[in-house]
């Protein structure tokens, strides 16, 4: 059973959100009737899976709200603000309470009665009309002495977690039941599936019961069984057989006898838009396929190199060396584009974050009186899921902030000329092995005056300081500063810019904002596409090989003794055309045998990491190449200055620098150079083994 | 153990005495050692590892066993014994840790495997409290074999249980 409950709950969420979706797209007052239909649908599901599994509470608050959007599609109701907005928080409870279930906790009673409530009464107001309607039908169908009932399950529909037991048990609560099992169909043991239904049943079902309801005994399995439901009358020429065949819908089975218009009305109609199809696949299979693919490039890469060296050897050219080594060459690139593919399974649209974003709008802009339109681009831009779970709390962080301290009110916005509606704007892409996510407003942008006061008055900042306005802007991203006025709920509530940069920085990407007083801001999101390969420049350290993220890379130079400088005898700045950085030994920081700590004609690799510049010294620079990254932390545990570990063509282990990471190891440790007095020359002798 | 019994043992390859747990004995200097053989993953000889920066000396580095990265610990320097020079015979036992929430793989140096013993849990002694003479952390107790003791080590402790937690909360 547990298994089933694992794909209800996440069915019921993208459900949850597909409502969602729907309910803020819908256009009051002319609701596009697939919309509703849409919603409908993914509450009708949620209802059933939920009943199913027994979690009766969401089954009977989902069945109210079910019952609002039944009278909505059969345009008894008008969609009005007013009931979207009741919808949405209906969303928003189904969601809490199935939170709950998941996870465990408790139920904010309250609230789900409240709401619960709400619907109730809002359907009371005009419920008049309804009545009729299925009065109407009801009066068609109860006029009998009772139904016959043909249920064939399909073999597969044991497995969503139905139970026919269960429904035959409903039936037999309505009326007087006779059954007959038609075993016909059941194979010989050693072929029984136990997972696969094999019985049909023939119901015979006596009493004065109005078809509604046994159809709703079905409501959950309609697409999963041939039923026919036809009444025990006498006169039974006139009876009108219904069919519910295999639909793809969820539509509920409510289709009266001798009226074929409504019948069509409900026929199943497919969801509009470009859905592609797809399979549900645990994200583990997917991994391990990716490791695999790791393993399989590593062994190309080792047979290449194999290949290359034989190749290179004279003595065997010959056209089946030539052979080979077109078939390695082919072996590499189809090795590439299965490693493209796989990575490209784990990739989803960055819609899948953005989704979030039009309800949070939607939520915020009335909370605060402002209005808000937002624009999102490049929702087809695809990254790693990882990657996208983890981004998620950041974007919506910045949003908030947006909101709350970016767009103006609506009557400050005209004050300063501009439209009375903000823009938000979320546009996404790719660049180079990056994805790019900027979030703009066209609020008032920093206050950078405001920013530095408070910069100054917690003390950040020196009071004859000056910054640059781009310093100015990134104070914003310091812990402890928050400059809105007064603490609302939306932000400004201690969890502030700087987790933002933190949680982005621990994916390996990086968050800068540039912005126009008066104009807006911009937040520019940059982060890996994925977490699980990446380009890297292969260095010598102390006889080990580490590599070197590609994207961290800005140049390689050979350190000019006359561009060293030293300040306080201890921390070694270069100077890099017009700038100064930190000369940060990788010998040293990890601690590592010292061969020499003469800088002068060694080579630097200039890095950056989270916007800082630093200079990496190390003892050669190797090749370059995309490597799989593995962790340290699966059997080990995280060592600070490592972002984790890959295998080398040749096998054997390397490192792979964390370069912000060691730049704040640099930072703390205090610069562990050698303490060595300053030569005029710049030289220092090496005495750094009590250092160590 | 009856003839029959060890006749039959003989012929099937198996071991009968299912209370008996199994162990995977080794020496380290002239003390025999003895891990859980249902947590061995396989046993090869000493290669070259990877060296991790900043870390304890008993911690050699890691290597790649099949493309996964598995830390190797040195036993003898685990246990503060004196070094000694890597042999031909020194070997690497692989292991599976069971440590909070999810196992690791790890390989642990030692001087040499030396055999497999059955010990049944009623001939597993405790280990005396040595108090501070010795660190008893890793000891799940003393059996003997053969007049000869040995000590059952309890490895899910051996990358020591602070460090451990310690990389356990950073991850959650």
């Amino acid at each position: 059973m547990q298994q089933f409950h694992q794909t209800f709950f996440e069915e019921s969420f993208e459900g949850l959100d597909i409502m969602e979706n729907e309910l803020l797209n819908l256009d009051v007052g002319n609701a596009d009737n697939e919309s509703i239909n849409t919603i409908f649908r993914s509450a009708h599901s949620i209802k059933g899976g939920s009943g199913t599994f027994g979690f009766t509470a969401i089954a009977e608050f989902t069945h109210v709200a079910e019952t609002l959007l039944d009278e909505m599609r059969d345009g008894v109701r008008q969609v009005t603000q007013e009931s979207v907005d009741l919808l949405l928080k209906s969303v928003d409870v189904m969601r809490d309470m199935l939170t709950v279930y998941k996870d465990g906790g408790d139920m904010d009673a309250d609230n789900i009665a409240t709401v619960q409530k709400e619907l109730e009464d809002m359907l009371g107001a005009e419920n008049a009309p309804q009545e009729i309607t299925n009065s109407d039908s009801a009066t068609d169908d109860t006029a009998l002495t009772g139904w016959h009932i043909s249920f064939h399950p399909h073999v597969e529909m044991l497995r969503t977690g139905n139970d026919p037991v269960r429904m035959i048990k409903a039936l037999g609560e309505l009326g007087d039941i006779s059954i007959v099992a038609d075993i016909t169909a059941l194979p010989a043991f050693a072929d029984l599936n136990p997972e696969d239904s094999f019985l049909s049943w023939e119901i015979t079902l006596t009493g004065d019961i109005n078809k509604d309801d046994v159809v709703e005994v079905f409501d959950w399995v309609e697409d999963e069984c041939d039923l026919d439901i036809h009444p025990l009358a006498a006169d039974s020429g006139t009876t009108i057989v219904e069919t519910q065949q295999t639909t793809n819908n969820a539509l509920p089975a409510t289709p009266s006898v001798g009226a074929p218009a409504q019948v069509t009305k409900q026929a199943p109609t497919k969801k509009g838009g470009g859905e592609a199809a797809s399979i549900r696949v645990g994200i583990d299979k997917v991994d391990e396929i990716i490791n695999l693919v790791g393993e399989l490039v590593i062994t190309q890469s080792m047979l290449g190199q194999i290949g290359g060296e034989i190749g290179s050897d004279e003595s065997h050219n010959s056209s089946r060396m030539e052979k080979l080594l077109e078939g390695l060459a082919q072996l590499e690139r189809n090795t590439r584009e299965i490693q493209e593919s796989v990575m490209r399974i784990r990739m989803l649209p960055i819609s899948f974050v953005f989704s979030r974003v039009p309800r949070l709008v939607h939520d915020l802009s009335s909370k605060l009186d402002k209005k808000v339109e937002l624009v999102t681009i490049g929702e087809g831009t695809e990254l790693d899921k990882t990657v996208m779970e983890k981004i998620g709390d950041p974007m919506v962080h910045l949003v908030r902030n947006a909101l709350d301290h970016g767009i103006e009110t609506p009557a400050e916005r005209l004050a300063a000329g501009k439209s009375e509606t903000g823009t938000l704007t979320l546009n996404a892409y790719h660049k180079g092995g990056s994805i790019i996510i900027e979030l703009s407003d066209d609020g008032a942008g920093i206050n950078k005056a405001g920013v530095l006061n408070k910069a100054r008055t917690n003390g950040l900042v020196g009071e004859n300081e000056t910054l640059s306005d781009d310093a100015i802007n990134d104070l914003i991203f310091h812990p402890g500063l928050s400059t809105a006025e007064t603490l609302s709920d939306v932000s400004g509530r201690g969890v502030g810019m700087d987790v933002v940069r933190k949680n982005i920085k621990s994916l390996g990407g990086s968050v800068r904002v540039d912005s126009t007083e008066g104009k807006g801001a911009t937040f520019t999101i940059q982060l890996p596409l994925t977490l699980a390969i990446l380009d890297g420049q292969l260095v010598k350290v102390a006889n080990e090989t580490f590599i070197v993220p590609l994207v961290s890379i800005i140049e390689s130079i050979q350190v000019k003794s006359e561009n060293l400088n030293r300040i306080a005898g201890k921390a070694d700045l270069y100077k890099l055309r017009d700038e100064y950085i930190p000369v940060i030994r990788a010998d040293h920081i990890f601690g590592m045998n010292k061969s020499h700590s003469e800088l002068n004609d060694r080579l630097m690799v200039v890095v950056e990491g989270d916007g800082k510049k630093a200079g990496v010294i190390v003892d050669d620079l190797l090749a370059q190449q995309q490597v799989v990254i593995k962790s340290l932390e699966t059997n080990y545990q995280r060592v600070d200055g490592l972002s984790g570990a890959t295998i080398l063509g040749d096998g054997t282990v390397a490192l792979i620098l964390d370069i912000p990471g060691i730049i704040d190891m640099y930072k703390e440790k205090g610069a562990p150079v050698p303490p060595a007095p300053v030569n005029p020359d710049g030289k220092d002798p090496d005495i750094a083994d009590e250092a160590a | 153990m009856t003839t029959p019994a060890t006749e039959l043992n003989s012929i099937i390859g198996a071991e009968l005495d299912s209370d008996a747990d199994q162990f995977l004995t080794f020496v380290l200097g002239a003390e025999e050692y003895g891990v859980d053989i249902l947590r061995v993953q396989e046993i090869k000889g000493w290669d070259s590892v990877t060296p991790i920066p900043n870390t304890p000396e008993y911690i050699k580095g890691v290597i790649n066993l099949r493309g996964t990265i598995v830390p190797i610990i040195d036993l003898r320097q685990r246990f503060n014994m004196p070094e000694v020079e890597y042999g031909p015979i020194t070997v690497v036992i692989v292991l599976k840790i069971e440590c909070a929430d999810r196992d690791r793989i790890m390989g642990i140096v030692v001087d040499g495997v030396s055999d497999v013993y059955d010990v049944p849990p009623e001939e597993m002694k405790d280990a005396p409290d040595f108090g501070s003479v010795v660190d008893t952390e890793f000891v799940r107790g003393l059996a003997t074999v053969d007049e000869k003791m040995i000590i059952i080590l309890d490895i899910d402790h051996l990358l020591s249980g602070s460090e451990m937690q310690a990389t356990d909360q950073l991850a959650e």
